[in-house]
């Protein structure tokens, strides 16, 4: 009986009537990315337990937290990759991510750098980043595309933005693990996402390639909205940003990095004491 | 001009063109000539060519999905069989009264199975252009269905055991007499094609240039779509899956896509070579068909379509050459020869010649 009075609520719109992609962000809030009381399983063991994470639009933010903490995962369900038990997860105020795949949420704004660089191994550099440039991805459309030359100066720009200028003709497979970071990056410019999600960027660099990839990834920042998650603690340093701490698939502790490093639950994770 | 900008940096595909066109050209002249010259073609050669040809324009087929895809087909001589099925069965209907039974309404397999009436599915297919369609349609929805089944459950690793029980769930099907194709005996018997006599020599030519001018479209629509922005895509899929789907591509659309375009190819290769050969059967559909087709494609050098080529051309003159001389070796030598280039030339033949290219 209830369940046919439910039915005719008139303040009621049945979930198939609402559209599934809405076009346009709305980040009308100020918040770009909502994850409420998201919990995920795997064989029991509770990757992600009860979390509630939020990031700001243009805002710059840290992940860290020990092996096993969930960051993965996290990066994961924003993507469309795992879809959680429990939780809900915006994009916007509007767009409902646990309702689409992974291409209309990579269409909608939401890039990802991979933990281990993933690059186009067979395709130059320049195909690689012809490739990610936001626009029309349908088959039919794919077949007839021509490169414009607006298109062309923009892939010359990201190119010169991620330092690969004279490599455009390269094969992707023939970079070194720093180039190939930096391409997976530049790739991830061209989407031209809102949010980016970095995973361990810094990871085989040298001194060098790291501080000018703390620069690329702060001039980013006021744009898109970045979070990097990231094992190496001078380079969070260096970025300077809002950390947040996930321990046991929650959030651990949350504010800028020496507030974090002085909180006494944060001690006890990584110190183990 | 469309044709220049196809071809632009693709050397293997202009000289493979051009030597097709100087064949197309050259077999009716040496077919021409008087039978005692040294130069004479018979047309039994001239059809034996004919149908590696349409060999070639599957190999082809295989090694868009194949080599550009990552998709390793083993039930690609399904779609072929499926083609050559829908051509033998207007060849059927043009048959006529001059079955063994004389009945212009039956074909005889029919007549002998005691059946009164046509069934649903052969009615049309006495048009030509009817038949035409069905041998582009039917193969190209075939592996449209398949593969929005296969595509979507993200399957890789079995991807090629399943074509290959699709042809073999095919081949039984056709085996059996209540499908209406004829059972194990298959179509055969043709007597003609748009008028033509298969008999007659210059039909032969025909069918042999019509092979030829099919592989060569062929080659240049493959080729044209392995240049475009789809194709780029393509290979991104097949060596790097889930950063194509992070960057915002359907995967699966793509892949069903060519699939389904190589199937239809397939499907013309299928047509030209049954009034060819003169017949078709579930025979057609043996999983070892598509197996020496992936063998062709590894031979010759995949992902470069014309080694594809190459490969069917060569590995069935040995076939043909090797079975005349010592049958029971031809396996043997198949096999031997697959393992030492698998071993010694991983990038096929093709690949010795682009390794000099490239030294040099």
């Amino acid at each position: 009986m209830s369940a046919v009075q439910e039915l005719f609520r008139r303040d009621r719109v049945f979930d198939f009537m609402v559209p599934k992609v809405v076009d346009g962000l709305d980040l009308s809030h100020g918040t770009v990315l909502y994850m409420e009381d998201v919990s995920v399983a795997f064989d029991g063991f509770k990757a992600i337990n009860n979390l509630n994470f939020y990031v700001n639009a243009g805002e710059l933010r840290c992940l860290i937290g020990p092996n096993g903490a969930g960051k993965t995962t996290m990066m994961d369900i924003i993507t469309g990759k795992t879809r959680p038990d429990t939780g809900t997860c915006w994009f916007g105020s509007r767009m409902n991510l646990l309702q689409m795949s992974e291409p209309e949420i990579a269409r909608a704004g939401i890039g990802r750098k991979f933990q281990k660089p993933t690059v186009f191994e067979f395709h130059n550099v320049f195909e690689n980043l012809e490739l990610s440039m936001a626009g029309p991805k349908g088959v039919w459309r794919t077949l007839r595309a021509r490169l414009t030359p607006a298109e062309r100066d923009r892939i010359e720009e990201v190119l010169e933005l991620i330092g690969l200028a004279d490599a455009g003709q390269r094969l992707a497979g023939a970079l070194s693990h720093g180039q190939k970071q930096w391409l997976e990056i530049g790739m991830l410019l061209m989407q031209n996402p809102m949010l980016l999600l970095v995973d361990e960027p810094a990871a085989g660099m040298t001194h060098q390639e790291m501080d000018r990839t703390v620069e690329l990834l702060t001039s980013l920042a006021g744009e898109h909205s970045v979070v990097v998650v990231e094992h190496d603690m001078d380079f969070v340093r260096a970025l300077n940003s809002r950390v947040t701490v996930l321990h046991q698939g929650s959030v651990l502790a949350e504010g800028n990095m020496e507030q974090v490093q002085r909180d006494p639950k944060v001690m006890e994770v990584y110190l183990g004491e | 001009m469309l044709l220049a900008r196809i071809l632009k940096g693709d050397r293997g595909g202009q000289v493979f063109l051009l030597v097709l066109l100087a064949t197309l050209i050259a077999v009716p002249l040496l077919n021409a000539l008087p039978a005692e010259h040294p130069l004479y073609l018979s047309t039994y050669t001239v059809t034996l060519l004919g149908k590696y040809l349409t060999y070639a324009l599957l190999a082809v087929a295989v090694d868009l999905v194949w080599g550009y895809l990552g998709i390793l087909t083993l039930g690609h001589a399904a779609f072929f069989a499926i083609g050559g099925y829908a051509m033998g069965m207007y060849l059927m209907r043009q048959i006529g009264e001059r079955g063994v039974y004389g009945n212009a309404e039956l074909p005889d397999f029919m007549v002998f199975l005691n059946w009164q009436e046509l069934p649903w599915f052969w009615h049309g297919f006495d048009q030509f252009w009817f038949a035409a369609l069905m041998v582009i349609v039917a193969p190209g929805l075939l592996a449209f269905v398949f593969g929005w089944l296969a595509f979507r459950s993200r399957v890789t690793g079995c991807i090629s055991i399943i074509t290959q029980a699709l042809t073999y769930a095919l081949m039984l099907a056709f085996f059996r007499n209540e499908m209406g194709f004829g059972g194990n005996n298959g179509l055969t018997d043709f007597k003609d094609i748009l008028g033509f006599s298969l008999q007659a020599d210059s039909t032969r030519i025909g069918l042999f240039i019509a092979s030829g001018v099919a592989l060569g479209l062929g080659y240049l629509a493959c080729r044209a779509l392995v240049r475009s922005r789809l194709g780029r895509v393509a290979v991104a899929i097949r060596d790097t899956e889930d950063r194509a789907r992070f960057i915002g591509y359907k995967v699966e659309h793509v892949k069903l896509a060519i699939f389904a375009f190589s199937a239809m190819l397939a499907g013309i290769a299928g047509a030209l070579y049954v009034p060819q050969v003169g017949i078709i059967n579930p025979g057609e559909f043996a999983p070892l068909n598509s197996i020496e087709v992936v063998i062709w494609v590894a031979m010759g050098g995949r992902a470069t379509l014309y080694g594809a080529v190459l490969g069917a051309l060569g590995v069935n003159y040995a076939k043909t050459w090797f079975t005349g001389a010592f049958p029971e070796v031809w396996l043997f030598a198949l096999g031997g020869l697959f393992v030492l280039v698998t071993l010694l030339l991983p990038r096929g033949i093709v690949g010795l010649w682009r390794r000099r290219e490239a030294a040099s």
